[in-house]
């Protein structure tokens, strides 16, 4: 192996001294100011990574390999014992069935939430562009400005409505929550995007008399695929990552993943299983972080969206 | 003015009612349907829930909000009241290095990043994962990696660092900066993503023209690049500002508030109060002070950002 790494190393050499100055002068890679920045790069890298690392080694570690104190150690076996247990039998306190009616609960809280916040907005946004009424600007700035309001300071007002409404500690209850607070942020991506598409096609298309619902179906969507898949990125991760809106409004039979694994590692009795501990941590952070190396630019345009201005 | 001579112009021939009513409501409909959410999310409950709040925390609720007014004594209770007024001095003291340190690392490391290197993406996708996670996660790993006998700690010690010390989630007096650790690495990335953003949309033609004066690069990265900015800048502040204000998940996972009340925070104050401890009134009190320092934060942004505009 070493030997091919030194013999394909040397050709590429070779050429550097015999093809004589050609060309512009080719920048050394090895200057003190390149090796100052990888070298910083590197380093905080590192410390992004570290995490990701010990979460993985340690899932996989059996107990005594653990209480031998080196977090930094390989396990010695691919061993996945810890994560059937946080999947299946790990405590929460007061059952011990594991991880996985939390992550059931959490897609149940998670599909339609995102699909009523999505439509919603979007079907607000393509009013606020090309429909516009009076007044709409200004509701528009107040959702704008009302999403930095702290939750909770509108927490126990709506605890209360939602008891009104009878859902109070049901699914509908979370995906009203998460409707009403992902509107600011989504409303402002699509009103963006709307906003940054050609006037003409819609003026054709009133022209042409088709009314509000029929541009919205038949012209908007068919061109706003990606801010869709934005969208979603968006929404998916951040109802998935929430615990505050799942703790208060689900109720005890609804408790989304994030909920569940903080009362596995932090309200369990007796011995800590470090291992099924970080196992379900994993577990619980496999969705988000699946959608961020699949959708990779993507869950960067949806995270740059809350800096785009309005 | 343009409405009352169209009133008065109706009003000469046909009555003016259905014209009016007809504006309101009728005209332009589906978009009003549409928009119906939107307004009432603000109406009910960024408008009508902030002043429900405001107005029963000047009430004595206790498990239900029926209580008379009693002026501000929550708040009298909240400000002699230990736990709060240490939640209060750990998010400024949190609130302050982690805005300087995520802005300042933020800022390094984009600079870095924008300095036409090699696997810019990897970096970028390495920086950026921990944005994805929850708080939850971030707190729990943490807290395993800070686990004063199994983690870093305990690791170094049995490899021959004997003083090896890193208990700051154990130790009152270093919780916060073990809150910090795990803020940074979760934020950072994304406010040099923002951060990036900016440096990107800075003229090339600057960076000639400094480098034609002579201008060394760190100083036109202070002074010409970093005021150019200020829209960038301004937006992270908001953000990373009213993130810090709202910290409560990333405590509940990492110490939950421990060791004692050491590191506990507003936004776990108000919740405890009113959910755990049966006193509305106090929490409401609680989540109001939080509300008026977002404002604090928010104004001179909005005044900033919008007061110019008036003139349009």
């Amino acid at each position: 192996m070493s030997q091919t790494a030194t013999m394909s190393g040397t050709p590429a050499a070779v050429p550097v001294d015999t093809a004589g100055p050609r060309g512009p002068k080719p920048k050394p890679f090895f200057t003190p100011k390149k090796i100052i920045i990888y070298t910083t790069l590197v380093f905080f890298s590192l410390y992004f990574l570290f995490p990701l690392y010990v979460m993985i080694v340690t899932s996989m570690k059996t107990m005594p390999e653990i209480r031998f104190g080196n977090i930094f150690s390989l396990p010695s076996a691919f061993n996945f014992d810890a994560w059937g247990r946080a999947w299946t039998s790990a405590c929460t306190g007061l059952t011990c069935n594991g991880l996985s009616p939390g992550f059931w609960n959490s897609v149940k809280i998670t599909i339609p939430s995102t699909i009523v916040s999505i439509f919603i907005a979007a079907v607000n946004g393509y009013a606020l562009v090309n429909w516009r009424f009076k007044g709409s600007e200004i509701f528009f700035a107040i959702l704008i400005f009302g999403s930095f309001i702290p939750y909770q300071v509108m927490l126990y007002p709506l605890v209360m409505i939602t008891r009104e409404l009878g859902i109070f500690g049901t699914l509908p209850a979370v995906i009203l929550i998460h409707t009403i607070f992902g509107m600011p942020i989504l409303t402002l991506l699509f009103r963006n995007y709307f906003a940054s598409l050609p006037q003409e096609l819609f003026k054709a298309a009133r022209v042409d008399g088709a009314g509000f619902w029929r541009i919205f179906f038949e012209i908007m969507l068919p061109m706003s695929l990606p801010i869709f898949v934005v969208a979603l990125i968006l929404q998916v991760t951040g109802i998935w990552n929430d615990f505050l809106f799942g703790v208060v409004f689900a109720g005890t039979q609804n408790l989304p993943m994030t909920v569940q694994l903080n009362n596995i590692v932090n309200s369990a009795q007796g011995t800590p299983e470090y291992n099924v501990n970080m196992a379900a941590t994993v577990l619980t952070g496999l969705v988000p972080l699946i959608i961020y190396f699949v959708s990779g630019k993507l869950f960067v345009r949806g995270v740059a969206a809350g800096a785009v201005k309005g | 003015m343009a409405d009352t001579a169209v009133q008065l112009e109706q009003g000469a021939g046909k009555s003016s009612r259905p014209n009016l009513l007809n504006r309101i409501f009728l005209h332009n409909l589906p978009a009003k349907i549409a928009a119906t959410p939107m307004v009432a999310t603000v109406l009910i409950v960024f408008i009508g829930c902030t002043i429900w709040t405001i107005y029963y925390s000047f009430t004595n609720s206790r498990l239900l909000p029926t209580g008379q007014f009693v002026g501000f004594a929550q708040y009298e209770r909240l400000f002699s009241n230990n736990r709060w007024n240490i939640s209060v001095t750990n998010l400024i003291s949190y609130g302050v290095m982690s805005l300087f340190l995520t802005l300042g690392l933020g800022f390094l490391l984009a600079v870095l990043m924008d300095q036409k290197i090699r696997f810019e993406s990897a970096f970028r996708t390495i920086m950026l994962y921990p944005f994805a996670l929850s708080f939850i996660v971030t707190g729990l790993v943490w807290q395993w990696i800070m686990n004063p006998t199994l983690g870093l700690q305990g690791t170094m010690r049995n490899l021959g660092w004997e003083n090896f010390t890193f208990d700051w989630i154990s130790n009152p007096r270093m919780v916060l900066f073990a809150l910090l650790i795990a803020g940074l690495w979760q934020g950072v990335g994304f406010c040099m993503i923002l951060m990036l953003a900016g440096l990107r949309g800075v003229d090339e033609e600057i960076w000639k023209a400094s480098r034609v004066d002579g201008i060394p690069t760190w100083r036109t990265y202070v002074s010409i690049v970093l005021p150019m900015m200020r829209g960038v800048l301004v937006t992270a502040v908001v953000l990373i500002g009213s993130g810090i204000v709202r910290l409560y998940d990333l405590v509940v996972a990492l110490t939950n508030g421990g060791p004692g009340i050491s590191s506990e925070v507003p936004a776990k104050y108000v919740y405890n109060y009113m959910f755990g401890g049966g006193n509305i009134g106090q929490g409401l009190a609680a989540a109001t002070m939080m509300l008026l320092t977002v404002l604090i934060i928010m104004v001179p942004w909005a005044y900033l950002e919008f007061g110019g505009k008036g003139r349009r």
